[in-house]
């Protein structure tokens, strides 16, 4: 039941950093490969439907760990209290820069949220899960900048798969531009994960440079969303000794009857979720154009 | 000024600040799909407008909303530690079910009515609507089931110094949240009533002359004023039948409080001794015998247990220590609690009799419903403040303390910065969210022609 939870938890913030990953890497590059209002808005409207839906990943992962790892919850945001503190206030300036966006009359102060409130957790996370493994102000750099650039490719061919005109083309080159600079980070956070899903990540992360380079942006997106996942894999596999130092899962577990109930409730309860959330997808899976001046 | 201090009171801004937002999100929610529904069935353009008017503003409130509830979520780990680790198997469950059940559902839904206008069918469309509010009410409830176990906890054992659950039903049917989740959720409405009502006053006032110029042509077709008065007395509705509830709850709540949180009642009231027929105190030095033992037990003789002999009790129970949460605070939110709730859920009542049968809105009512924009959400202020100061000096009554709850880790340093940075944001976002709401306020609804046209470009509500 303990193996379960552990799981369950993993696989709902794996589910999060591949879809606020793609999140972060859209309110990054919105205003850098749009030449006007309208194709900015263009960038942040292939995220509009969904951002708010692929954060409540974060919320959930948050409440799952606190009912099924309490010592576990508590452990992780009071040790790491300062960069929880700027993860949150980027995830407010962000949210609250999308939603205001088109109701103020200084959008660019919106502009300026969305950008710093995508930058800030896309490398937090990163910084904080690789001192967590390492223990080390080095690794949480390392780990950082690869989360970052990370976040800006699979956004970048996000954009790519879900616009069209001059802001798919220019999403392209970012692509590309990302997949410069993430590669060679790849090398150094990925193989001292030491696994092999973190290799079949390098993989994936060249294939997704290759796809994108021959506008296969469906595929590419496909390979940046593994990449992601095999990562996030990689690092939980090397939690589940120890989530936190001096701790194990056994000790920071709650007890057998709550993971029973809220197994029972989760198995119930998530394929829903997954369907309505899915079809959101489907709702909106045309690209987005920018409309005809008229 | 130790790092527990700080803590407190971070948990307190952050927490007020969150349910400014929180009560206009649940009640506006439900009135903007009330008119859309309107519209729906109708096909009245009126409703139309209203729904996008109010939509508007509900969107910006509501993004104020998600973004200070995932504070809440992080803090306990980060300033609580200690008690999250005690309370994490029974208290962490609502939470989870909370994220799984409701704020998928609030989330992912309202992205679909922001961004579905024209890719949705109409009624697919609004389904999305209800959807969204459905989770948001739903949300109240678990997190006010949480919050209940805080202060009469059920279902659950200690074992090797953390509860344990053994009963959730227990837990999601816990007395105290059966009272607190009406009485919170009809407050909301009451915040959002008197919200809606505030912007209607405005413009009942800005279109008062329409009507006259309709009737001198001789036609009486439905004017602005006209639809202002509808959606007011919409609102008036929602708060009237609102306050009933809370004051029914608020009773129960009171005679709950009676069996256990004995405490709480008695500094509320500033009882000190243990009193057959205790008196209700209006205010200091003015009391009503007997009241308040009727209103904790419905008998007038009825004892009801003072603060000085509490102590002793808890004393003997729980060992050396001070039981008695702060009693200015407690005593006085509960006074201001009543009166501004009180008085909003008043007003209603008061503007339905006089707008009853077709009767236009007195101008110094529409005067009245802006000026007392606010004295719902001190109502709900003041009720947090009851509830939770009152609740001292323990965070799960009778299990910990909340000098035993914090993050043992976290320095003062650590504290201050994030209290001074959450502070300084949301005193920001608040400047920032009177000045949009207010500009969007004044601008009104699109006028109807202007509305297609902008439509076929951008539907409005997008980004």
């Amino acid at each position: 039941m303990i193996d379960l939870w552990f799981v369950i938890i993993a696989f709902l913030w794996t589910g999060y950093f591949v879809l606020e990953g793609f999140d972060f890497g859209v309110g990054l590059l919105s205003p850098f490969v749009s030449a006007n209002d309208e194709e900015h808005r263009q960038g942040l409207a292939t995220i509009g439907p969904v951002w708010d839906g692929n954060e409540v990943w974060l919320i959930t992962a948050v409440g799952a760990m606190f009912a099924a790892f309490p010592a576990w919850y508590s452990g992780l945001f009071s040790t790491f209290y300062l960069p929880v503190v700027l993860i949150l206030v980027g995830l407010i300036v962000r949210g609250i820069g999308l939603e205001w966006r088109s109701k103020v009359s200084y959008p660019a102060w919106c502009d300026l949220g969305i950008v710093i409130g995508s930058a800030l957790p896309a490398f937090l996370w990163g910084a904080v899960f690789a001192n967590l493994l390492f223990g080390s102000a080095v690794a949480a750099l390392v780990g950082g900048i690869f989360t970052l650039g990370l976040c800006v490719l699979h956004g970048a061919v996000f954009l790519a798969l879900k616009t069209g005109g001059e802001v798919r083309r220019r999403a392209r080159v970012a692509a590309l531009a990302a997949s410069v600079v993430v590669l060679p980070l790849a090398v150094v956070a990925l193989s001292s994960l030491d696994s092999v899903p973190a290799l079949v990540a390098m993989g994936a992360l060249a294939a997704a440079a290759a796809l994108i380079w021959r506008h296969r942006e469906g595929w590419a997106f496909t390979a940046t969303a593994a990449a992601i996942v095999l990562t996030s894999v990689s690092v939980f596999a090397d939690l589940r000794g120890a989530p936190l130092p001096g701790l194990t899962l056994a000790e920071a577990a709650s007890g057998p009857y709550t993971l029973t109930m809220l197994s029972w409730i989760g198995l119930i309860a998530l394929p829903f979720v997954l369907v309505y959330q899915g079809w959101t997808y489907w709702v909106f899976r045309k690209r987005v154009q920018v409309a005809p001046a008229g | 000024m130790d790092a527990l201090d700080l803590a407190r009171w971070q948990f307190g801004v952050t927490t007020v600040y969150h349910f400014l937002f929180v009560p206009l999100t649940i009640g506006l929610g439900v009135f903007v799909a009330g008119l859309q529904t309107a519209w729906h069935r109708t096909g009245k353009e009126h409703y139309l407008r209203l729904t996008k008017f109010f939509g508007k503003l509900f969107l910006i409130n509501f993004a104020m909303g998600v973004v200070t509830g995932i504070v809440q979520e992080f803090q306990f780990g980060m300033n609580w530690s200690e008690y999250s680790t005690f309370v994490g198997d029974v208290f962490g469950a609502p939470l989870a079910l909370e994220a799984l059940l409701a704020f998928f559902m609030e989330s992912t839904f309202i992205g679909l009515w922001i961004f579905g206008w024209d890719r949705l069918p109409k009624r697919v469309h609004l389904a999305c609507l209800w959807a969204a509010v459905i989770g948001s009410n739903l949300s109240a409830y678990f997190i006010l089931a949480a919050n209940a176990w805080m202060k009469h906890p059920v279902g659950y054992e200690v074992v090797d110094g953390k509860a344990r659950m053994t009963d959730l039903w227990a837990v999601l049917t816990n007395s105290t949240a059966l009272a607190q989740v009406p009485h919170v959720v009809a407050s909301a409405f009451i915040v959002a009533g008197g919200f809606v009502l505030a912007v209607c006053g405005y413009w009942l006032l800005r279109t008062r002359n329409e009507n006259r110029n309709e009737n001198r042509n001789g036609k009486r077709s439905e004017t602005r004023n006209d639809m202002w008065r509808g959606a007011a007395r919409g609102a008036l509705v929602m708060t009237a039948i609102a306050g009933v509830v809370v004051v029914g709850s608020g009773d129960m709540s009171a005679k709950l409080a009676f069996e256990q949180q004995p405490m709480k009642l008695a500094s509320a009231e500033g009882l000190r001794h243990d009193t057959a027929g205790a008196p209700f105190s209006v205010a200091p030095g003015i009391e009503i015998p007997g009241v308040l033992s009727f209103l904790s037990t419905g008998d007038f003789g009825a004892t009801v247990q003072g603060t000085e002999n509490l102590q002793q009790r808890f004393e003997q129970e729980f060992g050396p220590g001070d039981y008695r949460p702060d009693q200015a605070v407690v005593f006085w939110s509960f006074r201001l609690m009543i009166v501004f709730g009180m008085a909003t859920a008043g007003l209603s009542v008061l503007g339905l009799w006089l707008t009853r049968r077709g009767r236009p809105m007195p101008r110094w009512l529409s005067r009245l419903f802006v000026l007392a924009l606010p004295l719902p959400l001190l109502a709900v202020t003041a009720g947090w403040l009851l509830s939770e100061v009152g609740r001292q000096p323990w965070t799960v009554a009778g299990e910990l303390l909340t000098a035993a709850s914090v993050s043992p880790g976290v320095g003062l340093t650590e504290v201050a910065v994030s209290l001074a940075i959450f502070t300084l944001l949301y005193g920001a976002l608040a400047v920032a969210e009177a000045v949009l709401l207010t500009r969007h306020v004044r601008k009104g609804p699109e006028e109807p022609r202007r509305v297609a046209v902008a439509e076929r470009r951008e539907p409005s509500l997008m980004y």
